[in-house]
């Protein structure tokens, strides 16, 4: 096995295909995207080379301003709201249910699985006021509230977005940390407890440091994974109303096939790139220190 | 000479890869042109809240046009209107539009497809196939104020009004508003009665901003957005600003009732079929929704058809009638062939009849085999037609994708009040 593996031509060999597809489905469309920034036009009319001009463009553009700070919005909401609880759901399936949790996981991981332009349209069935009230309408007329129009205005329509995304996804990270979880010696936890600790002690001073890789990895996934948001938002409420709920990846979307403009919409997803990049860099940079040790 | 010997091997290897590269990425080329030969099939694309077409051409192919279906078989496939343009434009970046297509919501992206050589020039085609008149004129010089040329097919030729519930009216003891301060009063009274005074789709949002740019053309004229789209005034300037305004009045007062923004253009139509709506303004496409006995449940006789009323001193008046061609298909160039002449030919000569026969639909085609026992109401629009001498054309006509997008999508904030009516002609002026 070390002899091949130790021949160049053997390597090439084996990961040569799987680089070649990678090269011509990812980095030649993003290279192709990178290069689109500095011309106009799209595939009907074809392309003018432009400068800098849709950079500058894009510091003046304010749907660029709303669009990117809903983006940093949400990815920050529902970041904390996919971590918070899933993190909450893992410590559920390892201190409370223990070997009984299987199929509470498989009931809250089911949301995972399911397309998103599915659930899209439940949460909009449930959260409608016209023609006909939904579930949740209904549930506040029953209580002597009147009916919220959620979609008609950016908070409620950000809310109900939130609570879709949250509920959709908290399975998956309460499945990848209960892995992170269980991976805790038993014999640990049973000298913390010895030592006095329970409760919420054993999980701030030992559960929690001995889990942060894990979790880490987890606001990382989902910082990334929010921060290109497309399909639910668009499922959901088409970025409305107006642009309210618009964020970086529909505004990109939009301003290359709606309006024509694929440099002007690849300026866009070069920004969008760099602000993925700098929030992972930053969070490796501060996951550097070892908590444990601190 | 062992190093060099396999140096070049890995060059040899790394040549390979690279033409395999270049192979797989000419054959993808290459595939995407096969659009522009002659096809295969009679494809059709359009938008899917268009049923009409589909069925026309279906019923046409499996008739008048049999012959043509036969060398060439009819194909039809949709899209939502709100996906259209985006779809419309990949598709001619891959050169692979079919050979009819539902024209974009915004006139300007049918211009770029004409620039592009995506669009047929049927002022010459049906020329040259012998055709030409079973085309209206009207509708010819509607397209060509549109398009800057005869580059779509009338398949509907359409004037739009506020459609209204008779009974209602009556019940309420509401006459038909001939001033917007009179619609606005019968507004008044049908909310007090608890009926929901006018039936609009939000979600469209082209059913409101229609609204605002009759208002438009009512108080300013019918060249009021020409002079927009030439720069000599602003959608800002105060006199386009009143007009968003007083729509959006008629939303501060709830008159297009709960949750207009997530009403969808079924939805709307329903409303006002089900009656639990007074009024709808619409393009008199709709009737074909009329004249659907299952789907109207306030019959036929029982809908009335009123001009946009006049607004006070205003410099346009009510008998400027806005009219189109609907969202309206054209042919590709690129795949024009003999055989698509004939089916072109078919059309012209047929899609008159069968439109007006099976769907009740006024087309901008000439009717060559007489229809009878039409329905009032569509012999009335037959009439307003016929008799109108001046049509204005709609808010976003002759405005660019970007800005027809951004009207569209900020209609239902304007009404529910979360944009103002400044915030909002800004919006658009910005996009123009």
């Amino acid at each position: 096995m070390k002899n091949v593996l130790g021949d160049k031509k053997s390597i090439l060999i084996l990961v040569g295909p799987a680089l070649l597809v990678y090269t011509l489905v990812m980095l030649v469309p993003v290279i192709w995207s990178l290069g689109y920034t500095v011309f106009e036009g799209n595939a009907i009319v074809g392309f003018t080379f432009v400068g800098l001009d849709n950079f500058a463009t894009m510091i003046g553009d304010t749907r660029v301003h709303d669009a990117l700070w809903f983006t940093i919005r949400y990815a920050f909401v529902i970041t904390i709201g996919q971590v918070l609880f899933g993190y909450a759901l893992s410590l559920l399936y390892v201190f409370v249910l223990r070997r009984s949790s299987s199929i509470v996981r498989t009931l809250v991981f089911f949301p995972v699985v399911l397309p998103t332009v599915a659930v899209a349209l439940m949460f909009q069935k449930m959260f409608e006021v016209a023609p006909q009230n939904g579930l949740v309408n209904e549930l506040l007329n029953v209580v002597g509230i009147p009916s919220v129009d959620w979609f008609g205005s950016a908070g409620s329509a950000f809310l109900v977005i939130a609570v879709m995304d949250i509920w959709r996804s908290m399975g998956f990270y309460g499945v990848l940390l209960y892995a992170g979880l269980v991976d805790i010696p038993e014999e640990t936890l049973e000298s913390a407890r010895l030592d006095g600790a329970s409760g919420l002690k054993l999980v701030r001073h030992i559960v929690i440091p001995l889990s942060l890789p894990v979790l880490l990895s987890s606001i990382i996934f989902s910082i990334n994974g929010t921060l290109k948001v497309f399909d639910s938002v668009l499922a959901l409420t088409n970025g409305g109303p107006g642009t309210t709920t618009s964020p970086l990846t529909l505004y990109m979307f939009q301003t290359s096939f709606t309006y024509g403009e694929y440099g002007y919409g690849s300026t866009i997803a070069l920004l969008l790139t760099i602000l993925c990049l700098v929030v992972t860099v930053f969070i490796f940079r501060s996951s550097r220190r070892d908590l444990t040790k601190g | 000479m062992t190093t060099r010997h396999s140096r070049r091997r890995t060059l040899a290897l790394v040549a390979g890869v690279g033409s395999a590269a270049l192979l797989l990425s000419g054959c993808a080329g290459g595939g995407g042109g096969g659009g522009s030969s002659s096809p295969d099939e009679f494809s059709l694309l359009t938008n899917s809240e268009n049923a009409e077409l589909p069925a026309i051409f279906t019923a046409l192919s499996e008739d008048a046009c049999a012959t043509e279906n036969e060398a060439l078989p009819f194909t039809s496939d949709s899209v939502p209107q709100t996906n259209l343009d985006q779809r419309l434009q990949l598709l001619a970046g891959q050169n692979a539009l079919p050979v009819v297509y539902s024209a974009g919501n915004a006139p300007a992206l049918t211009k770029t497809l004409d620039d592009s050589g995506n669009v047929l020039d049927f002022e010459s085609t049906l020329t040259e196939l012998d055709a030409i008149e079973n085309i209206e004129p009207a509708a010819i010089s509607t397209i060509e104020a549109l398009y800057g040329g005869f580059k779509v097919l009338p398949f509907e030729y359409n004037i739009e009004g506020i459609w209204y519930n008779k009974t209602i009216f009556a019940d309420n003891g509401v006459e038909v508003p001939e001033t917007w301060d009179d619609l606005v009063a019968a507004a008044g009274t049908f909310d007090d009665a608890g009926v929901t005074p006018f039936s609009a789709s939000g979600e469209q949002g082209w059913p409101i901003t229609r609204l605002l740019g009759n208002y438009i053309f009512r108080t300013l004229g019918p060249d009021a957005l020409q002079k927009v789209t030439d720069g000599d005034a602003k959608l800002t300037d105060p006199e386009y600003v009143e007009a968003a305004q007083a729509v959006a009045d008629l939303g501060a007062e709830g008159y297009f009732g709960q949750g207009v923004g997530s009403i969808d253009y079924d939805t709307a139509t329903n409303q006002f079929l089900n009656g639990s709506a007074a009024m709808f303004y619409m393009g008199s496409w709709a009737l074909s929704d009329f004249n659907d006995a299952e789907r109207n449940q306030v019959g036929l006789d029982n809908i009335g058809f009123m001009p946009f009323p006049n607004v006070e001193g205003g410099e346009g008046d009510s008998s400027q009638i806005a009219a189109n061609v609907g969202l309206p298909a054209t042919f590709n160039a690129k795949t024009y062939d003999s055989k698509v002449g004939d089916w072109l030919s078919c059309i012209a000569d047929n899609y008159g009849s069968e439109a007006l026969t099976s769907q009740g639909r006024v087309s901008g085609f000439k009717v060559n085999t007489p229809v009878d026992d039409l329905p009032a109401l569509t012999q009335e629009v037959q009439e307003r037609i016929a008799t109108t001498e001046q049509a204005v054309l709609w808010f976003e006509a002759l405005f660019s994708t970007k800005a027809t997008t951004t009207s569209q999508t900020n209609a239902a904030q304007l009404v529910t009040g979360d944009i103002t009516a400044e915030e909002f002609m800004e919006l658009v002026q910005n996009d123009l």
